[in-house]
């Protein structure tokens, strides 16, 4: 089926985003874009209200009919509706699991592994051997009621005496769903093959116990795609299903709706595998961050269950703590008032910065919330892909440090932010600033951003299965992804070694796309921002004694830099990065940088 | 004409109010349809499973998970107390017998012969529900609560803490503007509910505890503070279960800001009246909001509960700002622009034009909130 039309949403937490996309000309482009606030909350209640009033707004911008009355019209007809409409959400605060293995750094993180990859929150993580009591954990289950439980441990054929163990602590809860009283609890169990029957036996009448492959069949071989698949079967049957609209939301799409991580985990795949790169993605919300990364091919994701920008806000401030977030305010206030400034947002979380200084205090937390994000997601990215990968023993046994090899920020070629405050940041240099500022990359490495936080809704356009479907919503999802979506901001240079402050660091000759040479020398301290297209860019990197730009100590490179819309950024702060202690300084620098990337109104500070 | 959906606070003098009463989990339901009920009536009652105990019998007795049920002494479902034996194994000739003795009371309730535990349950924990507030059951849930009906005042608070109380209400300060301070609070507020105008202090509230106060209900209160109250950061706006004795509802936000007009001159209209409070917040899917509840009249003339019809925010309504610079501001609706337009911070967003004070500000209408009147 050729489609010309397609209308796509994502309901965030906060806010509702609508797009509308059009084959013109011979390709897809997007034409349209509407939001509006997400409606779990009273007096609707229904999630379907935002969808509406996004819609709505496409309506009203575009002046093509799309809604009749309360409901959205498909297939296109007489110049009016669309012919498919798709849906992707983390409203009604996603996917809440908890999931439980014998060994907590084995089965319990494949586990969790398998739980992340779905598109889940993990609430908490139980094990044989966590050093909880057993009626420490039965508290703690009935405390959490989580959506679903993902029940793993033992390999095929050994022992079944832990894992059994475990389906008597969670028999034991009786945990009842978050939402809805009327069904029963979705387990799934995904351990030894040969305990299936005991499981059974222990959970079979009190929960809807669904039995898969083994995740860790045996010790050296991880196993989560059939759990992953079960996990979102059993997120569509029932816990969208319990949500506010949803039973609405579902009977309108034309195809699954997808759980908004996992939509952008799958567009941030395709990137990686298109230009064989390592990429990190980032997507901000406003009760989680994700982290996606793809480093020698291998895909992880994280999310930050409590690190967002608005319902989430004040745990940023509690983690992060108040010096941190204060450090990059780049004016004087008072502690009190920033802090009820911030308390305010979190109560009342779907209002915008109006002011300048709003903004930049938002920016200030976004850079927190998106480094500690990045700090956890070094932490868990391990080793293994979500596919059936060979391991040796000593490996399995040093799954978490082996993980943190795998985030190599040198080796890093692309950074992609996307969410709210990074997406819709007024100048895409404040973005590519907060991106530098909490991922701190190292060498060379392009940035770019979704341009209007569209990633969720290409994501889930480009996973439709129905064969009619899936080749056409593939290709369009593909070319917006490449003509509207993906804004390329440029390349960050950022030299690593020991230095003195302003000591030259390095010395980049130039040769631009009109046939002029630039030279750029870079001192320690010093941020500078080249304007450049997004056009490559031959360049001759040269760095100082005791320095590294991606080829080792002192080894000049000779290499195609691309530029964006924000240009070239040489960052000389030093790799560690240390803001100055003194107040003074440290709002100096701050200004001294933003001026310098014109991040701000006439490089003035308010 | 042009509308918008934004989310507001309900401000309601006189309307019908509907309040769900349900138990955990299924129980007994100990009121009729058509009851006049006072708050502290019990109206469902159940038992929730009582707490587990995990012993491993196998590892105590040094036998094999099979052999467990053999050492049994006790059959599952029989009651059992702390200190009676469970198990023990045949010794050898009857002598150098193991023995496992009982945690705690309780019910036996399963041996396992794979992993040779047993699950003691100790006994069901009593859940009653109260009707929070006059009125009467329109309503009954067979085996899970009923519905409370109520002709009553109605505020919505932005945040609260503490759970569910009641008492006669006191509005303590002239004007909206004023701060609930400490020499207000008196010794003979115990049980009572106190209203305050923009702010209170952290030690007015620590005195308001110690004074048994039953619940305060101010503007605003500083976010920092809350940590010195509940002992932790409060990181997500999830509240309702602290044990703080004394409820607290902030009508406007974290800070001293004024209470809004209507909300103040509905309390200091029904000072003296008896009220309910409930402080539980929950800011994330399902949200919820800090209430006080007024009833007018107990039980006569109740309205059917006709709903609203919803329509979000109008040319003509009056809203609320709700955020800096202009925060705290309440003003009317002069035009609702379709076209983006650019903030100081150069956010381009859909505005709202508002009358204040005779004053007209363009606003972003994500700033904005309704202020329900009717």
């Amino acid at each position: 089926m050729k489609l010309k039309s397609i209308l796509a949403t994502d309901c965030g937490s906060t806010t509702t985003k609508a797009i509308l996309i059009e084959f013109i000309d011979g390709e897809y482009r997007l034409r349209f874009r509407g939001e509006a606030p997400t409606t779990v909350e009273a007096p609707f209640e229904d999630v379907t209200r935002g969808v509406l009033n996004a819609v709505m707004e496409i309506e009203e911008l575009s002046g093509r009919k799309l809604l009749d009355g309360e409901k959205i019209i498909t297939p296109h007809k007489d110049n009016a509706g669309v012919d498919i409409y798709v849906s992707t959400s983390s409203a009604g605060g996603g996917l809440q699991m908890m999931v439980a293995g014998v060994v907590k750094s084995m089965s319990g993180e494949s586990a969790e592994r398998a739980a992340l990859g779905a598109g889940s929150i993990v609430m908490d993580v139980l094990a044989s051997n966590d050093g909880r009591k057993p009626h420490e954990k039965i508290t703690r289950i009935r405390q959490l009621r989580p959506d679903m439980i993902l029940l793993s441990g033992g390999v095929d054929g050994g022992t079944t005496k832990h894992v059994v163990e475990l389906a008597e602590i969670l028999k034991a809860a009786n945990p009842q769903p978050r939402l809805g009283s009327d069904y029963k609890l979705p387990v799934i169990y995904a351990g030894n093959n040969k305990a299936s029957t005991e499981i059974t036996k222990t959970l079979g009448e009190q929960a809807d116990l669904t039995i898969v492959e083994n995740i860790r069949p045996v010790l050296e071989r991880e196993n989560l795609n059939p759990s992953r698949d079960k996990i979102h079967d059993l997120f569509m049957e029932h816990v969208m299903q319990q949500a506010p609209g949803y039973n609405k939301l579902m009977s309108w799409t034309d195809a699954p709706i997808m759980p908004t991580p996992g939509a952008v985990g799958s567009l941030i795949e395709m990137i990686a595998e298109e230009d064989n790169i390592s990429v990190v993605g980032v997507d901000i919300g406003g009760a989680t961050t994700d982290i996606f990364s793809v480093f020698q091919n291998q895909f992880n994701r994280t999310v930050s269950a409590n690190l967002g920008m608005s319902y989430s806000i004040c745990n940023v401030l509690a983690e992060a703590s108040l010096k941190n977030v204060l450090r990059w305010v780049p004016f004087d206030i008072d502690e009190k008032e920033l802090t009820n400034r911030i308390g305010n947002k979190m109560i009342r979380p779907t209002t915008v910065p109006q002011s300048m200084e709003e903004l930049k205090i938002e920016q200030a937390i976004a850079r927190e919330a998106l480094r500690l994000s990045f700090i956890q997601h070094k932490a868990f990215a391990v080793n293994l892909k979500g596919v059936q990968k060979e391991r040796t023993i000593s490996d399995a046994f040093e799954q978490s440090d082996s993980g943190l090899s795998l985030v190599d920020m040198m080796d890093l070629d692309l950074l992609v932010g996307s969410g709210g405050v990074l997406s819709h940041a007024p100048r895409r240099e404040q973005s590519a600033r907060m991106l530098i500022d909490s991922f701190l990359p190292e060498g060379i490495t392009q940035l770019a951003v979704d341009s209007i936080f569209m990633m969720p809704q290409l994501g889930v356009l480009a996973n439709i299965d129905q064969k009619d479907l899936s080749e056409n919503a593939r290709k369009a999802a593909l070319e917006v992804f490449n003509k509207d979506c993906l804004i390329r901001l440029g390349t960050c240079i950022a030299p690593v070694g020991k230095a003195k402050n302003g000591d030259l660091i390095l010395s980049t000759t130039l040769e631009m796309s009109d046939g002029s040479e630039k030279q750029i020398d870079l001192h320690q301290g010093e941020l500078l921002a080249i304007s450049a297209d997004y056009e490559p860019i031959k360049s001759k990197l040269k760095p100082a004694k005791g320095i590294d730009i991606g080829a080792g100590k002192n080894e000049e490179i000779s290499t195609t830099l691309y530029g964006g819309v924000v240009g070239l950024v040489f960052d000389g702060r030093g790799r560690p990065f240390n803001l100055p202690n003194e107040n003074d300084k440290r709002i100096d620098s701050l200004n001294i940088w933003s001026n310098a990337m014109n991040e701000y109104p006439n490089g003035e500070e308010k | 004409m042009a509308h918008a959906y934004t989310p507001g606070l309900k401000v309601l003098d006189n309307t019908t109010v509907e309040k769900e009463r349900r138990l955990p989990l299924k129980g007994e339901v100990l009121v009729e349809k058509g009851a006049n009920v006072t708050p502290e009536k019990i109206i469902a009652r159940t038992h929730l499973p009582g707490n587990v105990q995990m012993v491993n019998v196998a590892n105590l007795l040094n036998v094999d998970a099979q052999d467990v049920p053999e050492c049994m002494l006790v059959e599952i479902g029989k009651n059992i107390a702390e200190g009676d034996l469970l198990a023990e194994t045949k010794g050898l000739f009857g002598l150098f017998k193991s023995e496992v003795k009982c945690p705690v009371n309780g019910v036996l309730e399963s041996v396992s012969e794979v992993t040779g535990q047993i699950v003691i349950r100790e006994a069901p924990i009593p859940v009653e529900v109260d009707a929070y507030m006059n009125g009467n059951v329109s309503d009954v849930m067979n085996e899970e609560g009923v519905v409370i009906t109520s002709n009553a005042v109605f505020i919505q608070g932005i945040f609260g803490m503490g759970g569910e109380n009641r008492g006669d209400l006191h509005v303590l300060v002239e004007n909206r503007e004023d701060e609930l301070n400490e020499s207000l609070i008196t010794s003979n507020m115990k049980d009572c509910i106190i209203v305050g105008g923009s702010h209170i202090s952290l030690n007015a509230y620590k005195k308001a505890i110690s004074a048994g106060v039953a619940a305060v209900v101010v503007g605003g209160f500083n976010y920092h503070d809350l940590k010195d109250i509940l002992g932790y950061t409060l990181g997500v706006a999830i509240t309702g279960s602290e044990d703080i004795g004394t409820s607290l509802i902030i009508t406007e936000g974290y800070g001293k800001i004024p209470m809004g007009a209507r909300s103040f001159d509905i309390l200091k209209k029904h000072h003296g009246r008896f009220t309910s409070v409930n402080g539980a917040t929950q800011i994330r899917a399902g949200v919820i909001r800090p209430e006080i509840v007024i009833p007018l009249n107990d039980v006569d003339d109740l309205d059917s509960g006709t709903k609203k019809n919803e329509t979000g925010i109008t040319e003509g309504s009056l809203v609320r700002v709700i955020r800096a610079p202009y925060f705290g501001h309440i003003g009317t609706v002069t035009s609702l622009p379709h076209e983006l337009q650019k903030m100081e911070s150069e956010t381009m967003v859909r505005v709202a034009e508002v009358k204040i004070d005779n004053e007209n500000f363009v606003i972003p209408r994500a700033n904005l909130e309704m202020v329900e009147t009717t």
